[in-house]
């Protein structure tokens, strides 16, 4: 079976049109407080929901509290207030054991530095991105994981233009191509949720555009929600369809980003 | 404006460190009235040497005691390659178990950590006398200590790489949910291979040179050979035999070499 075959065979699912009726929350964020111990709130009392199929850039300054709003929503640190409920599961302050396996295998994620196992071809890296899901084991490397799997890790590589880079070793890419195999990786175990937290920080601003522009469209045709935290308002309009601004931990805009523009981003910044 | 000073030549000493410094030199002084060759020892030995020398040539080169000492050379290298493989792999599970920032135990890491010390504190000479108490004489009990104490040397080395392998792969892979078996194979092992091969060459050198002396003790091997020519005072046989530990040794050096500068 070729990678194309396994595109054509199950094909993309259509993305759904977001005119027709507003589509369920995927996640909802009611009051969500943080805070560390002896330190001020990083999160203080954050509102907030994604749409099913909807992509929303995430903006702030450093230690808005981005980053910390992202791993609260999957359960990777514990809330100190309010209510998550994130892909049908609610949890106050952090997911169960059985939650968060649950939540794992519905969610792919974007690092800043790409996060790629060096010394392994891409093609490796991808099938890794099966890890965690049943009978995962399996994808530690390319070679013992299932044919299938192959496949589809060949046919996410196609999907962000690096089919023929498939075997070149993950250290010998550029660092825009790096980040494409991980969007690939976290592609590949189809997620109905994606992260990604500031994915394009580390890159020239042609790269950027590039791993911005592949993320957000592969988001869209495939119909995955898009979470993503960025310091570049050109990314947070171009590539989502709703901006969500963090000061000081708390949410002071939160609109379709057709109806914003720089100027009106900036402030955020600047007060 | 005042002129700069210029800086001291040495640091100053505090007094505490003046103190260390004397006691130091004090223990020096004294160890070596006790136990260092003096002039005279050095000016007696030195004939007896020369005489020690002159009946170990020509080395003995007669073809059956060849092919006694090359069955004997085989030997040294079976227990030294076995005891490598099974100590090297028997090493992985001990430093992932070890490693700090890495071990799925937590904190009774520091169990493995103990026993992986006391493997390679314990000299090997003392872990053959063990193991031939044990199993008895011969090739066995020398693999028994070449396998404990490759783990002793690889384990310690393999925990280190794992602490300082990079963390990138190892938190996106922990992200989406893989365990910390998938994170060890798919992000930790990959990324440390190269020092792990390097480190296992060595243990493989470091094995040959033990697997050698651990006959003394009866633990099998070319050095069970060198013994009996000792005590026999076949002194012929016994230049043949170091003569051919330096040509394995050498040899065994130069493959090693060759392979770590193919492994960067």
């Amino acid at each position: 079976m070729t990678a194309h075959s396994v595109i054509e065979a199950e094909g993309p699912p259509a993305p759904p049109d977001l005119r027709k009726a507003p589509l369920p929350d995927i996640v909802t964020l009611r009051g969500l407080a943080k805070s560390y111990r002896g330190g001020s709130n990083v999160l203080d009392g954050v509102d907030m929901r994604i749409a099913e199929c909807e992509r929303v850039a995430l903006i702030g300054a450093n230690g808005s509290g981005k980053s910390t709003l992202l791993k609260l929503l999957i359960g990777l640190i514990a809330a100190s207030d309010g209510s998550i409920t994130t892909l049908g599961e609610t949890f106050q302050r952090a997911p169960s054991a059985a939650q968060r396996k649950r939540l794992c295998r519905q969610i792919g994620f974007v690092f800043q530095n790409h996060g790629l196992v060096a010394r392994i071809s891409a093609h490796s890296n991808v099938v890794q991105g099966m890890l965690g899901l049943p009978g995962g084991w399996r994808a530690v490397s390319q070679a013992i994981a299932p044919p299938d799997w192959r496949v589809r890790a060949l046919s996410a590589l196609q999907e962000v233009g690096l089919a023929d880079k498939a075997s070149a070793r993950a250290d010998q890419l550029s660092g825009g191509q790096a980040q494409r195999v991980a969007i690939a990786r976290a592609l590949v175990r189809r997620p109905r949720l994606l992260i990604a937290d500031e994915p394009a920080a580390s890159l020239d601003p042609a790269a950027g555009h590039d791993v911005m522009r592949v993320f957000s469209e592969r988001a869209r045709d495939h119909g995955i929600s898009l979470l993503y935290t960025t310091h570049d308002m050109e990314h947070a309009l171009a590539y989502s369809d709703r901006v969500v601004a963090l000061r000081q931990g708390r949410v002071v805009l939160d609109e379709a980003s057709g109806a914003l523009d720089v100027l009106q981003l900036e402030k955020v910044f600047h007060g | 404006m005042a002129e700069p000073a210029v800086p001291a030549r040495f640091a100053r000493l505090s007094p505490a460190q003046f103190a260390l410094v004397v006691g130091f030199a004090a223990v020096v002084v004294v160890s070596i009235g006790d136990v260092a060759p003096s002039l005279d020892r050095l000016a007696n030995g030195l004939p007896r040497m020369a005489d020690l020398v002159g009946r170990m040539m020509p080395p003995n080169s007669d073809p059956a005691f060849l092919s006694r000492m090359a069955w004997r050379i085989v030997e040294t290298f079976q227990i030294a390659l076995v005891g490598t493989v099974i100590g090297v792999a028997l090493s992985l599970p001990f430093a992932w178990l070890s490693a700090r920032g890495v071990s799925p135990i937590g904190p009774f890491g520091y169990g493995f950590k103990a026993l992986v010390s006391l493997f390679r504190t314990i000299p090997d000479l003392v872990w053959a006398l063990l193991f031939v108490s044990a199993v008895g004489l011969g090739a066995v009990a020398g693999t028994m200590t070449i396998i404990v104490d490759t783990i002793g040397f690889c384990a310690r080395f393999f925990a280190e790489a794992m602490e300082d392998s990079d963390p990138g792969p190892r938190e996106s892979l922990s992200a989406i949910g893989a365990d910390s078996f998938s994170i060890l194979c798919g992000a930790i092992v990959p990324d440390i291979m190269p020092s792990m091969i390097n480190t296992a060459l060595f243990a493989l050198e470091k094995a040959l040179r033990s697997s050698v002396v651990l006959g003394l003790v009866g633990a099998g091997g070319i050095g069970q050979e060198l013994k009996v020519a000792f005590d026999l005072f076949q002194y012929r046989n016994a230049s043949a035999i170091i003569l051919a530990i330096f040509v394995i040794v050498l040899a065994m050096e130069y493959v090693t070499d060759r392979l770590r500068a193919k492994v960067q």
